[in-house]
């Protein structure tokens, strides 16, 4: 076994030195009925180059991207990884460190820590940062439960455009709490009903672009909570601000987000990336680290994680969250990302995205499509078909198109709609043979 | 006054090395045709200002920073409570396959057979491995495993009819933090269980807190003094007697993988660190990787969607009208699993026992050979880690913390400090079965001389450490300062 590098000489002279005969002496706190009699009933060990054969032939059961094209969104997307990603977080001293509690040796992680801070809080044009929570999903439900804290109210709204698995997740975290779920309805794919929500909510929790991609009116979100006096809670998706107007321009209070496309594969959906900013009035308040600026004794400028206090390790049930470990490697490699990208490359894909997006429109529908919701999309859409859209996603995977996701299990009355995806890695080819199969499948 | 620090300058941030016009990749281009974005999307926003880098300065500047990183492939990294064991480099060719690598989440079932494999391989051999009847994967992280852990005994209590009276989750003192906050977390109130002369549970000051309130009794095993809690059997009785849940905290599993397993112990559910125990990479905070183990009763409470064999092939089984509903986004950290897999099945059931009984061996010699300059807090066999007082340098003026910053100075990254907070001037160091007898001796060297330093010149240890890119952080500082965005110069920190 390479890994256990103890030879018997080793074995024997470590046994003397503990005074005991055998490693079995070392478990004698174990209660005999408790030990195990026989070895485990698992797998005999593989070597190396079993492992790997092994492993290919599980993941070669899988219809990877390499032969389908990707039209499959909601909520991980299939966008262009520069090199550099997989380069810089593949190095050992990144790969295997713990978290940097302490900062004399781990002054490299921490200043990325706080560049992805401040690209972060950039992105979505808020005051700050965390150094990143589980996935989109939890950081929108660890925003509601902040919400419920600071606003001393029970309840909570979140909109039916919000991913139904965010949506499901918040429910779960909620319930888990006592804090009363509320969903509002939408009309033609934007969120509705504001009016009818009062002082009870401590928050309301909006996404946009949507699950259907549509683009939510986030000044109407903003007098909303201000009638209500509820924190305004907006997740969005990061590559969408690389040309949107961002929530923190629409006075946000918490801007969520799932980070995968920023540089992270899509990896059968985990691991992934949590985002989530603030203003900076509710900075003792919020969950996961935070890594500051400051300096040693002799004046030397440093990084740190900060506003420990709010952490479960100090404050136990008195903390902010229980989250502890984060998705410090996928920040990381959206570190990466967006620095290989920079000012002109984030505007570039989310362009490109609107464009393919755009065309993508235009040719499906001339292909029997029909646009479900009228409102302004960005990179994601809604297609009605004339048939149930989860036959006609399995006919294309036949043609080697990953279509989009068939509606029907998500809301009623959706059966033949399908949720497509367009990002900038499509090319006109490939989204013209989507339409032209779309088109021969339809008949 | 510090002396010098290591003369390597403080690197720039990368927002400074940002020069108009350039660019650190190569996009795809666009020919699909142009757009009026207006009419597309409506308003546009200002520019993002992200640096503007050239692929190469992208480069150096990750990579240099790394080399201001300590990580297990850098040296010896003894953290208490965190397993920082070797990570196989075999794990990270098997999760960059492209059929795990590039696969969506949402795509038909049938077409992702070969991960729903992997997950419910991990799964199969964690069952036995811990004694469990079932095995989920959708918890992201250890926290979030207990956490979850405590929501499916809150749903089985309501289902009893008994949610409205089981408010309380008992934790031992020695728990981790994350303990207390999870049970929060889940609307539990918190009551601290007093630990024993000996570092186990006081059997009388448990069944003083028990009482039909009880909701579960949150047990770390081995404990986070390092030791077996020999009476864990009864413990799990006495509050199975009032109707209470025992949840075992698995950070600590590493010493019992393939010698003992706790779904034998009497526990209801436990979580495990897939990024301690089964060696998927810590990634300097994340991803970790939460797996937790159910007995059968709390299985009709599992996280929606449930993956289960049905005629020798795995299915996932959406109808569940008992869950407590979604955790996370998917199916939790896929690639993690597939790390995890490999590691597994390096071992086999011929080798797996080789996880508990070499870290066990390693941390017992550790303790044996410092056990002149820094005594045990329990004179006791460890388990896979040790728990040692500092307690008699303190009239020099010497804290548990400056022997750790001065063993940086030595090379070796420092034991877990102040942890657990019952055990004063504690260092709580972990050596895992990967480590040579010769890297052990060489950190044992290292503590023996710094202690007879802080006898002799404990201004080295006050100093410490000398040797790094900076100094200890006056982390007041950063408190007061709260610089935790760049701005462009001129620089007004933020006061909040």
């Amino acid at each position: 076994m390479p890994y256990v590098p103890h030879t018997e000489a080793d074995v024997r002279e470590m046994l003397a030195t503990i005074g005991v005969d055998s490693i079995d002496d070392l478990f004698v706190e174990i209660p005999d009925d408790l030990k195990l009699k026989a070895p485990l009933n698992i797998p005999s060990s593989m070597d190396e180059a079993q492992l790997t054969k092994h492993l290919q032939a599980l993941s070669e059961k899988n219809v990877d991207l390499s032969r389908v094209t990707c039209f499959l969104g909601a909520g991980i997307y299939d966008r262009f990884i520069p090199a550099t990603v997989g380069a810089v977080i593949s190095r050992g001293e990144y790969l295997t460190a713990y978290t940097p509690y302490q900062p004399e040796v781990s002054q490299g992680y921490l200043q990325t820590i706080y560049e992805f801070q401040s690209m972060i809080a950039e992105l979505y044009d808020m005051d700050l940062a965390n150094a990143s929570m589980y996935d989109g999903a939890t950081s929108l439900a660890e925003a509601a439960i902040m919400a419920t804290g600071i606003k001393h109210r029970n309840k909570v709204a979140v909109s039916a455009t919000v991913h139904p698995h965010y949506r499901q997740v918040l429910e779960t975290y909620c319930w888990a709490m006592g804090v009363e779920v509320d969903t509002l309805g939408h009309v033609d794919g934007l969120t509705s009903g504001y009016d009818g929500l009062d002082e009870s909510y401590a928050c309301v929790l909006v996404q946009t672009p949507s699950f259907y991609g549509t683009i939510e009116d986030l000044a109407a979100l903003r007098s909303a909570c201000d009638r209500i006096g509820a924190m305004m809670i907006v997740a969005s998706d990061p590559t969408s601000c690389g040309i949107m107007p961002p929530p923190g321009q629409f006075g946000a209070d918490v801007v969520v987000g799932e980070g995968q496309p920023l540089g992270i594969p899509m990896g059968f959906g985990g691991p992934l990336l949590g985002l989530f900013a603030c203003k900076k009035e509710f900075v003792r308040n919020i969950p996961g680290r935070i890594v500051g600026r400051t300096t040693d004794a002799a004046g030397k400028s440093g990084f740190t994680m900060t506003l420990r206090t709010r952490e479960q390790d100090i404050r136990r049930e008195k903390a902010t969250s229980n989250i502890c470990t984060n998705e410090a490697l996928m920040a990381l490699a959206s570190t990466v990302y967006m620095s290989a990208l920079g000012k002109n490359g984030i505007r570039q894909v989310a362009e490109t995205t609107v464009r393919n997006t755009q065309y993508a429109i235009e040719v499906l529908t001339a292909a029997g499509g029909k646009l479900k919701f009228s409102a302004k999309v960005f990179g994601e859409f809604v297609l009605e078909l004339p048939r149930s859209a989860a036959s006609i996603q399995a006919e294309l995977l036949d043609h080697g198109v990953l279509a989009g996701l068939p509606l029907g299990e998500y809301e009623a009355g959706m059966e033949n709609c399908l949720l497509v995806a367009v990002t900038e890695k499509r090319t006109k080819a490939e989204i013209d043979d989507f339409a032209a199969k779309l088109k021969q499948v339809l008949g | 006054m510090q002396r010098q620090t290591k003369s390597v300058p403080v690197p720039q941030l990368i927002f400074e090395r940002s020069r108009p016009g350039r660019i650190g990749c190569s996009l795809p281009k666009a020919d699909t045709p142009e757009v009026d974005l207006s009419k597309a999307i409506g308003q546009t926003r200002d520019e993002v200002k992200w640096p503007e880098v050239s692929e190469l300065e992208v480069m150096r500047h990750f990579v240099n920073l790394s080399h201001l990183n300590y990580g297990i492939e850098t040296g010896f990294y003894p953290l208490g409570s965190c397993t920082m064991k070797y990570n196989p480099r075999i794990n990270e060719v098997t999760a960059s396959m492209s059929g795990f690598r590039n696969l969506h989440p949402l795509q038909p079932d049938h077409t992702a057979e070969g991960a729903l494999e992997v997950l419910l391989s991990v799964y199969e051999i964690l069952e036995e491995v811990t004694g469990f009847d079932d095995i989920t994967m959708q918890p992201v992280a250890g926290a979030h495993g207990e956490m979850t852990c405590l929501m499916l005994i809150k749903a089985y209590h309501e289902s009893r009819g008994e949610g409205a009276m089981r408010t309380l989750v008992l934790v031992p003192d020695s728990a981790h933090g994350t303990n207390p906050a999870s049970a929060a977390r889940c609307g539990y109130d918190v009551k601290t269980i007093p630990t024993d002369a000996d570092g186990n549970t006081d059997l009388e000051a448990l069944k003083a807190a028990l009482n039909e309130s009880v909701a579960a009794f949150m047990v770390t095993n081995p404990s986070t003094l390092g030791l077996f809690e020999p009476n864990i059997q009864e413990v799990c009785k006495l509050v199975h007697a009032v109707g209470g849940q025992v949840f075992c905290d698995g950070a600590n599993m590493n010493a019992m993988v393939g010698t003992t397993r706790p779904g034998d112990h009497g526990f209801d559910c436990m979580h495990l660190n897939l990024h301690k125990t089964f060696s998927t990479p810590h990634g300097g905070g994340g991803p970790g990787c939460g797996a937790i183990g159910l007995k059968r009763h709390l299985e009709p409470f599992l996280p929606a969607p449930a993956l289960k064999r049905v005629d020798g092939k795995p299915v996932l089984d959406r109808h569940r009208p008992l869950s407590i509903g979604r955790v996370s986004s998917f199916y939790g950290q896929f690639l993690m699993a597939v790390r995890a897999l490999t590691y597994l099945l390096a071992y086999g059931k011929e080798q797996m026992s080789h996880i508990s009984r070499y870290s066990v061996l390693n941390a017992n010699y550790v303790q044996a050979r410092l056990r002149e300059v820094l005594p045990q807090a329990h004179n006791r066999p460890c388990m896979h880690e040790c728990v040692l007082t500092a307690q008699q340098y303190k009239k020099n003026g010497v804290r548990a913390l400056d022997i750790s910053k001065r063993l940086i100075d030595y090379g070796f990254h420092p034991p877990t400090n102040y942890f657990p907070l019952i055990v004063p001037e504690c260092l709580m160091i972990e050596p895992t079965e990967t480590e040579a007898k010769e890297t052990l001796d060489a950190f044992c060297d290292a503590l023996i001389a710094i202690c007879h330093e802080a006898n002799t010149n404990p201004d080295l240890l006050h100093e410490a450490p000398t040797t790094q890119v900076v100094g200890r952080l006056d982390e007041a500082k950063a408190v007061k300062l709260l610089d935790v965005k760049w701005q462009h110069a001129p620089e007004t920190p933020a006061t909040v």
